[in-house]
């Protein structure tokens, strides 16, 4: 079984290396997608925000909404490999020569190919929730600054849950798109692997089994998270017999 | 006649080409009941949202004390702590406890303290006897106890007045009565209410007077008693004859 101990010789041999790697594409996956998802819940909160009834606002504002479209679509609409590259050496191309440090370069290219999807996926949740539950806010004099940080963002958080899971996932798969520019994620490292091993298919099965081993267990974590939020379908009346944190006193006459 | 607590003056609303509200004048005095009667499109709901600003008039005045409140110098926002509102479909916020629901406003609006805010609501929650259910999430509730729920978050704001919007067409039978009781009691309190309602029974029984809209007007208006047993506009008399052929022994 020589191509057994060949796979197992590369876990074993450069371990070190694919640890590194783990570590490098969950930290700009990680980060990738929640500074995507601040991005789109910012982005979402003022294009689904009533227009100002002062002028200047109101034109301000629709300034800002045709900002965020653009951004939405360029960033939508080209290969993230591609904007990569462009960001990365046109910053160099910029400063004449100067490069940014790659792992934080890594980070805020993710971060911002994110934000253009979470755009749409936040504003998508916010304009899903039920008319009402704005109403009901208005009627009792909640502003609405208010009825988004305290009725509206909580439902539509646990709503795009499925699609932040979907984009995290994404995003740990893409980072591998980095090594355009020579950051050192897990695929980076694979490629350092197959030249000093020679085996190319052996390397590339362990890093896609890595691979799978890390989405598979985001999605399954993320899906508990889920479960966690919705809690019961069942109400347990308040200091009921069955509810477990009613206290429930015996007393006996002397 | 005691004070004046809202007043509408030739009140008009269109959507688009469509005119659902034509010259509505109308005032509700401290106390009273209010009932508005009429069939479905008649402009009842767009008048109470009015009342609210949910709906913005297309011209008219609302008056609030004597102050014009469309002008944008109105605070809204205390104007709408003042002048609660009941939905028929609940409103409720569906990421909250039936007890967090009655505090939020009070935290955000009227700058309660924590405390405080949850001293109210459970005071409130307990007279619509809803008190078991605080930790419940409105999901976990059936539709009379959810309206019980919203009710209480509405008078958690210790409003002056209380507009209710169908608030029992969406329920069954049973359900109705629970939600009628709280209303009977608060109408017995002296709360001033404005009721668009279905429940001839209800509206013929607690309120101090009843309105007829149809059209987008108002038809008839008057003490409960002559509208039922009296009624002087054909188009009363029609509803009515035709509401009681479809609810006998209901009524």
């Amino acid at each position: 079984m020589s191509f057994l101990n060949d796979v197992v010789n590369i876990v074993i041999k450069y371990y070190p290396n694919l640890l590194d790697g783990v570590g490098n594409t969950m930290l700009i996956a990680l980060i990738g997608t929640v500074a995507g998802l601040v991005i789109g819940l910012l982005t979402g909160v003022v294009r689904t925000a009533p227009l100002s009834k002062n002028a200047v606002l109101r034109v301000l504002h629709k300034i800002l909404n045709a900002v965020i479209a653009v951004y939405v679509e360029i960033f939508r609409g080209t290969p993230m490999m591609v904007q990569a590259m462009v960001i990365y050496w046109g910053y160099a191309f910029a400063t004449g020569g100067s490069t940014l440090p790659l792992i934080p370069s890594g980070i805020l290219i993710v971060s911002i190919n994110t934000g253009a999807y979470m755009a749409e996926i936040v504003r998508g949740g916010i304009i899903s929730i039920d008319k009402g539950q704005f109403e009901g806010a208005m009627s009792i004099g909640m502003t609405h600054s208010q009825t988004m940080l305290k009725v509206i963002i909580p439902q539509v958080m646990r709503n795009i849950l499925p699609s932040v899971s979907n984009e995290f996932v994404i995003n740990i798969k893409d980072t591998s798109v980095l090594n355009v520019i020579g950051v050192t994620e897990l695929y980076y490292f694979a490629g350092i692997i197959k030249r000093q091993s020679f085996e190319t298919f052996q390397t590339y099965l362990v890093v896609c089994v890595i691979y799978f081993i890390l989405t598979f267990t985001v999605t399954r974590l993320l899906r508990w998270v889920e479960r966690k939020l919705d809690g019961n379908d069942s109400y347990v009346i308040f200091g009921s017999q069955s509810d477990s944190a009613a206290e429930i006193r015996i007393s006996r006459e002397a | 006649m005691s004070e004046k607590v809202i007043e509408l003056v030739h009140l008009q609303k269109q959507f688009g080409e469509n005119t659902v509200l034509r010259d509505i004048n109308l005032s509700v005095s401290k106390g009273e009941v209010l009932s508005i009667i009429g069939a479905s499109g008649s402009g009842k709901s767009t008048m109470l949202r009015c009342i609210n600003l949910l709906e913005t008039p297309t011209s008219g005045q609302i008056l609030y004390h004597g102050k014009d409140i469309t002008g944008h110098d109105m605070n809204l926002s205390q104007y709408r702590a003042k002048v609660g509102m009941v939905f028929q479909s609940f409103n409720l916020f569906s990421n909250m406890t039936a007890l967090n629901n009655c505090i939020t406003g009070q935290v955000s609006v009227l700058k309660r303290s924590r405390e405080e805010a949850e001293a109210i609501a459970m005071k409130y929650l307990e007279r619509v006897g809803m008190a078991p259910y605080i930790n419940a999430r409105p999901s976990q509730l059936s539709g009379g106890q959810k309206q019980r729920v919203a009710i209480a978050r509405a008078l958690a704001m210790e409003p002056e007045a209380l507009l209710f919007d169908e608030p029992t067409s969406a329920l069954d039978p049973q359900m109705v009565g629970e939600v009628l009781d709280v209303m009977r009691s608060l109408a017995e309190d002296g709360l001033t209410m404005i009721v668009v309602t279905h429940e001839m029974a209800f509206a013929r029984d607690v309120s101090s007077n009843v309105v007829f809209m149809s059209g987008g007007v108002i038809c008839e208006e008057g003490k409960p008693h002559d509208i039922f047993e009296n009624p002087q506009n054909p188009k009363t008399r029609e509803f009515l004859t035709r509401f009681l052929d479809s609810h006998r022994g209901n009524y």
